[in-house]
């Protein structure tokens, strides 16, 4: 089954959400913080190792961007990277205003941009035809957004963006496969264990 | 004697300002280490905010919309810090879907200040409408909040909600009735 969207005004590569979370998370050595937003996101965030620094959203679609923003004000010196689905980050646009308003440095958000709502079965979002998430980031106010070409230039975005001057946001194309793991739905140990991960409490 | 000297301390400080709703939000906040306080303005609220943005002590700031602004406080206590929201009651009537998915099941200590519109003078229809959606809503969650009306019992109100949202980890929202604040009325 193929229904991803065709965009020939595109020429970034159409890549795995899989892959580039794994890419992703191989990067981390400092105990960075990294939301994933509702669904796929955070499945495929499960799926590339469990790590204490991961929150892990069962809900609130559109909420990764803001609650990693929240996280990145509390904790200045901490990278935080933000996880979010084309679909998730439509539902919050104004989310992008804030952020920029705000400029916190450590804040690196990526879009998975495929165009549709893979998981409820895979229609088109609006924004599939017309609409650029990273145009939208721009005229938000978020100078640093830029779409990743292929696997390589996403890596080599997320480096730049973990020494940039202001928040980074990188869009990048992905196919219409679903998440590969299922995280484990336990809302109270995903965020008791988030926060242990951040340094804020130790277990009993 | 005992009198006099009653006397005598209030003279011994006349500048004193009447103790205020939006001070007593402020002192609170302070009291309790609240630092972030995201919100979506209200006519109510505007002493209240234009008072937090001149203290630097709070980082405040406005959002697009109130489920944002949960989103923020919520990722702020998962990383040490202590927020609260500031809303109108048609931005809480926006919430439930928040509430329910990340508030309430992750055990978040969200403390929201709601302007009460929509009641004691309202003239505008939808409001009026609006504001009969928050407490079923908060009951269905069983929810913790209160109505508050009277100045005297603000801070006790104030100060022991959020202390005990903290404690539990339960959120809180604190109603602020027109009883309390005056309201918006129609000629404003």
């Amino acid at each position: 089954m193929n229904v991803s969207v065709n965009l020939p005004s595109r020429n970034t590569k159409v890549m795995n959400r899989f892959d580039l979370t794994s890419r992703l998370v191989a990067k981390l050595k400092n105990e960075e913080a990294v939301i994933g937003g509702i669904g796929n996101t955070n499945f495929d965030l499960w799926a590339a190792g469990h790590r204490p620094q991961n929150f892990y959203m069962l809900g609130s679609m559109g909420l990764a961007f803001p609650i990693a923003l929240g996280v990145a004000l509390a904790q200045p010196e901490r990278r935080v990277f933000a996880l979010e689905g084309d679909g998730s980050l439509l539902m919050q646009l104004g989310s992008l205003s804030t952020i920029a308003m705000l400029a916190p440095k450590n804040l690196t958000m990526v879009v998975m941009d495929n165009g549709i709502y893979q998981i409820t079965g895979s229609q088109p979002t609006p924004a599939a035809a017309l609409a650029d998430i990273v145009a939208i980031a721009v005229a938000s106010g978020i100078a640093n957004s830029a779409w990743a070409a292929d696997e390589e230039d996403f890596e080599r975005l997320i480096e730049q963006s973990m020494s940039a001057s202001g928040p980074t946001l990188i869009g990048v194309r992905i196919d219409d496969k679903p998440g590969t793991g299922t995280t484990r739905r336990d809302p109270v140990q995903i965020r008791e264990r988030f926060m242990h991960g951040m340094g804020v409490r130790q277990p009993l | 004697m005992a009198v006099a000297e009653q006397k005598t301390s209030q003279q011994a400080s006349p500048e004193q300002p009447p103790q205020t709703w939006y001070g007593i939000v402020q002192q609170s906040l302070k009291r309790n280490d609240i630092r972030l306080v995201p919100y979506v303005p209200d006519r109510v609220l505007t002493t209240l905010i234009k008072n937090l943005h001149a203290d630097p002590y709070f980082t405040t700031f406005p959002t697009a919309r109130e489920e944002e602004a949960v989103g923020i406080v919520s990722g702020a206590w998962m990383g040490g810090m202590r927020g609260a929201v500031l809303m109108q009651t048609s931005g809480f009537a926006t919430l439930a879907n928040v509430l329910a998915s990340l508030a309430m099941p992750y055990q978040i200590p969200l403390i929201m200040f709601v302007s009460e519109r929509g009641t004691l003078g309202e003239f505008n229809y939808g409001q009026s409408l609006v504001c009969r959606t928050m407490r079923p809503v908060l009951d269905s969650l069983a929810m913790e909040h209160h109505t508050a009306t009277r100045l005297d019992e603000f801070e006790f109100i104030v100060d022991r909600s959020i202390k005990q949202a903290i404690t539990t980890q339960a959120p809180v929202a604190l109603i602020l009735s027109p009883l309390l604040t005056g309201g918006k009325v129609f000629d404003k």
